[in-house]
């Protein structure tokens, strides 16, 4: 038994599951609808893989249209839908229920138009974040929101979420690099916001949207920005012996006007899975590293590298290894971009994703430390150092009966500990049903009310990815 | 005759807004004055002035993060980054500076000045947004009253937060209709070490845009990137603009093309002979030092290349490609002086000899055609009475807007009519 609540499934729209199968296949056509059994588990879960709910049947749509139609649907008949792109949530924001319906955009991946003068691209969402990337690499342009899981996530996930990634302190998250978008309201409405211009007009609709865990609409295009690739990129390796040496390094780096594209930490344990798995030369005998990444041309790489190296040096590092060559450079990021791989190939884990103020950092390394080892749980720490997004990974074993619920716990622990602090639950994972119950412990009933009253704006009957984000009792009495 | 009150504090606001809204009344926001010309004319039983909140509450310049009061003049936050070597990145341009009475008309130091809150409220974002972001992008946190009275909070300190909806997005550019913003928390970033500018003279519009959109494309994080036509460029007092004195005043019969560069030193020298490499046969070049490049871009964020007065303008967002093109269609219909930034997209556009309606019949005409959407920041009364000044949305977008007023702010207290004529 697990312990977060999932919420209780409408005996009467379940047993109208073979009706609602044939409405929706006169809308989308037979090649677009999964209802049997097998085929249905496929997406019985997202990357929070404790959770799992058969959904009613899953419909993955070819064109806005069939969106459209298929929402109308189940606006009119009162069922419940769950949005999807690659279903990589790690907070089980794209959970099914048993009485929904998913749907899913991965059907919808083409690029629509490039534009390099106005520098968009306008793309359907089920594309994946680095197939954006990929598709205007050959003029040296990129999107430049890169969460870990960039291969596979697709853009609707990550503006469901608003994901972040490695080089976001520098180039921002995703609504910072959305200029509009294409989103289907549950009505079937279907609205366009904003375009090639740098701003919408009226209220901050794709700011609204981008981010509200697909529970305002389902996007079905969007305008992005592509940027021009710099010259070149190069990181450095950092290691210290601890962690007060590390944050203050980075206060430093910042402190004397420098924003590397880049600056990633990694504790004891991470180095040491990382490097087990990616053999990216990764110092073993220091408690912190940093890799801090710089841009420009070649000579500017190295006048900034020169500058930053000279304020690591007045921290005593144990390690200072500047990347030779682009094999190398791939290497440092190969390791850091396997984390959550490579600690899964040791342990189950659960990734946390709280921010905290930096000047913080020792202190909640430290609390962190003490809470796991008070549930007896090992901990391996990864951190956007920049922008102060910590994710603790929570090592335990899925076999063991009530490891889960304990795991769960100790995550809550440090999530509360980061809001303590003055950070928040989630950087950039989003809230899903993992940290529903903790948005008390962040904001208060009239802050939620705020937040919900939002929703019913866009899903009056709130049946748009139901259960996550707030917590039960609210959203139920909703 | 309004009323005219100063709170003194979050719960002061509060007890006002649920005062007012009891009696049915309504209020106007304000904060330093400067931008009161701007939107539809309304008349409100009280004047609510944020002028009491007022203060630095957090700076954590190693976070990049500071917090204040929204009263506080923008000006105060911008010598307390100044202290640190920082800045607001998005460069928020001072609009209020183009009306009469204003800070660049009386020439007056004590002239009223833009409060942090009033920045977010309008979402004013200046040449650097091409690069940088816009004011909205920048904003980590609010707490504010809403219609009902009721004190919240949205986002928080951290730079990283997707934390339940963004209801910070929501208070960027609402214009006070929405909540009466508190206190509001900001992302900054380190001043550069140095800027450089390289000036291309003569461009026609159309020239200049392929100038504009080939200078974003290049890998020189080009962070300011505008051109003026003639009759706006003779404007900026070029005799500030330190060691080019004599150049500049040649050219400034012309128009002018602007490339801005910042970094550390030698990135600057580096970057600023690529453009000079790229640009420089498409006409006569000037080279701005640090000095009177931030002179010049301090000018730009003035709105010095407008005209102080009561003529229209407008600001006009489209596809930074499409800009010259929005400029000579509307250049069709009525005279008028142009100057693009944010690579084109943005148009500030003065209208001589406006119709009664300011223009507005042909502009949106225009900006329906090519795509994109037009305010009119400036007007008579009369004209800002009878025209929509923010763009009309398409009609799901209007009805959600309403809608959105409405559970934000049920019985209309907060600006009504400010931006829509009926809520």
């Amino acid at each position: 038994m697990s312990a977060i609540e999932l919420i209780e499934a409408d005996p009467v729209v379940v047993a109208r599951r073979h009706e609602i199968v044939i409405a929706l296949t006169e809308r989308v056509g037979p090649g677009c609808i999964i209802s049997d059994e097998d085929g249905r588990r496929a997406f019985d879960t997202d990357a929070f893989t404790a959770y799992r709910r058969m959904p009613l049947a899953v419909v993955l749509p070819t064109t806005t249209k069939e969106v459209s139609d298929v929402l109308a649907y189940c606006y009119e008949h009162g069922v419940r839908v769950i949005p999807r792109g690659a279903g990589t949530s790690l907070c089980g924001g794209a959970l099914p229920a048993e009485d929904a319906i998913v749907i899913g955009v991965s059907k919808m991946n083409q690029v629509l138009d490039i534009n390099f003068d106005n520098r968009t691209a306008r793309v359907q969402t089920g594309i994946t974040n680095l197939g954006i990337s990929n598709a205007v690499a050959g003029d040296r342009y990129f999107y430049a929101p890169d969460p870990s899981s960039q291969l596979a996530c697709t853009l609707a996930g990550n503006l469901g979420m608003n994901s972040g990634g490695a080089h976001c302190l520098k180039y921002g998250v995703t609504s910072n690099n959305v200029l509009g978008m294409k989103i289907v309201l549950m009505t079937g409405e279907v609205i366009d916001i904003g375009g090639d211009e740098l701003d919408a007009p009226g209220y901050d609709f794709l700011g609204m949207i981008i981010g509200a865990e697909g529970q305002f609409g389902i996007a079905t295009e969007a305008t992005v920005r592509i940027l021009k690739m710099a010259e070149g990129a190069r990181p450095v390796l950092l290691g210290f012996d601890s962690a007060e040496q590390a944050g203050a390094c980075v206060s430093a780096i910042i402190a004397a006007g420098i924003i590397p594209v880049a600056i990633e930490y990694m504790d004891r344990p991470a180095i040491k899975v990382c490097e087990a798995y990616a053999k990216a030369g990764y110092p073993l005998d220091v408690e912190a590293m940093l890799i801090v990444e710089v841009e420009g041309a070649e000579q500017e790489i190295e006048h900034l590298l020169k500058r930053i190296t000279d304020i690591v040096d007045t921290f005593n590092p144990k390690v200072v290894r500047t990347s030779q060559s682009d094999e190398e450079s791939a290497a440092i990021w190969k390791g850091r971009k396997a984390a959550f791989g490579a600690v899964g190939q040791i342990a189950d884990y659960l990734c946390m994703d709280g921010t905290i103020p930096l000047s913080t950092l020792p202190r909640v390394l430290a609390g962190i430390s003490s809470i796991c080892k008070s549930y007896g749980f090992q901990v391996a720490n990864i951190f956007h150092a920049g922008d102060g997004n910590l994710h603790p990974l929570i090592l335990y074993n899925a076999n063991e009966p009530g490891e889960l619920e304990r795991a769960e716990a100790c995550g809550a622990d440090i999530l509360k500990l980061c809001v303590e602090v003055g950070g928040c639950l989630t950087g950039e994972h989003g809230v899903g049903i993992e940290k529903r119950d903790l948005m008390t412990v962040q904001f208060s009933a009239v802050d939620l009310a705020q937040q919900m009253r939002l929703k019913d704006v866009f899903d009056p009957s709130w049946l748009l990815n139901p259960g996550k984000v707030f917590p039960l009792d609210l959203s139920q009495a909703a | 005759m309004s009323q005219f009150t100063k709170p003194t504090d979050e719960n002061d606001v509060s007890d006002l807004i649920r005062k007012v809204g009891e009696v049915n009344a309504s209020l106007e926001i304000v904060g330093g004055g400067t931008q009161r010309q701007i939107g539809r004319p309304t008349q409100n039983a009280v004047i609510m002035s944020t002028e009491m909140l007022r203060g630095v509450t957090l700076y954590e310049p190693t976070e990049l993060v500071i917090s204040a009061l929204a009263g506080t003049p923008l000006a105060t936050i911008e010598t307390e980054l100044g202290k640190q070597n920082q800045q607001l990145a998005f460069e928020p341009v001072k609009l209020g500076n183009i009306f009469n009475g204003g800070a660049r008309a009386s020439g007056d130091a004590q002239a009223p000045q833009p409060t942090v809150g009033s920045v977010f409220a309008t979402n004013s974002s200046g040449p650097r947004r091409v690069y940088a972001g816009a004011a909205r992008d920048h904003l980590l946190g609010i707490r504010a009253v809403n219609g009902r009275g009721e004190i919240f909070k949205s986002g928080g300190r951290v730079m990283k937060n997707v934390t339940g909806y963004d209801l910070c997005k929501v208070m960027a550019g609402s214009w006070g209709t929405l909540s009466a913003l508190t206190e509001v928390t900001m992302k900054v970033l380190p001043k550069p070490e140095e800027t450089g500018t390289l000036v291309i003279c003569g461009l026609t519009d159309e020239m200049a845009n392929e100038v504009l959109c080939a200078a974003m494309s290049t890998p020189f994080e080009v962070s300011g990137c505008v051109h003026m036509q003639k009759g706006m460029a003779t404007r900026l007092d070029h005799h500030s603009l330190g060691g080019v004195d004599s150049a500049l005043a040649v050219v400034m019969g012309d128009s002018i093309t602007a490339l801005r560069v910042e970094n550390i030193s030698s990135s600057v020298a580096y970057r600023m002979s690529q453009l000079r490499r790229r640009f420089g046969a498409f006409g006569d070049i000037l080279e701005l030092d640090n000095t009177s490049s931030l002179t010049f871009w301090n000018k730009l964020q003035n709105l010095e290349f407008l005209q102080v007065g009561d003529g229209a303008v407008w600001r006009i967002s489209t596809a930074p490609k499409s800009g010259h093109r929005v400029v000579r269609m509307i250049s069709e219909f009525m005279p008028c002086h142009a100057t693009y930034d944010w690579s084109g997209g943005l148009i500030w556009l003065e209208l001589p000899e406006a119709a009664n309606d300011g223009g507005a019949a042909e502009i949106r005409r225009v900006v329906a055609t090519v795509g994109g959407h037009a305010t009119l920041i400036r007007a008579t009364p009369a004209v800002r009475g009878a025209v929509d000044v923010f763009q009309p949305l398409e009609k799901g977008l209007m009805r959600l807007s309403r809608d959105i007023k409405s559970t934000y702010d049920p019985h209309g207290v907060l600006n009504p009519g400010r931006m829509y004529a009926d809520f």
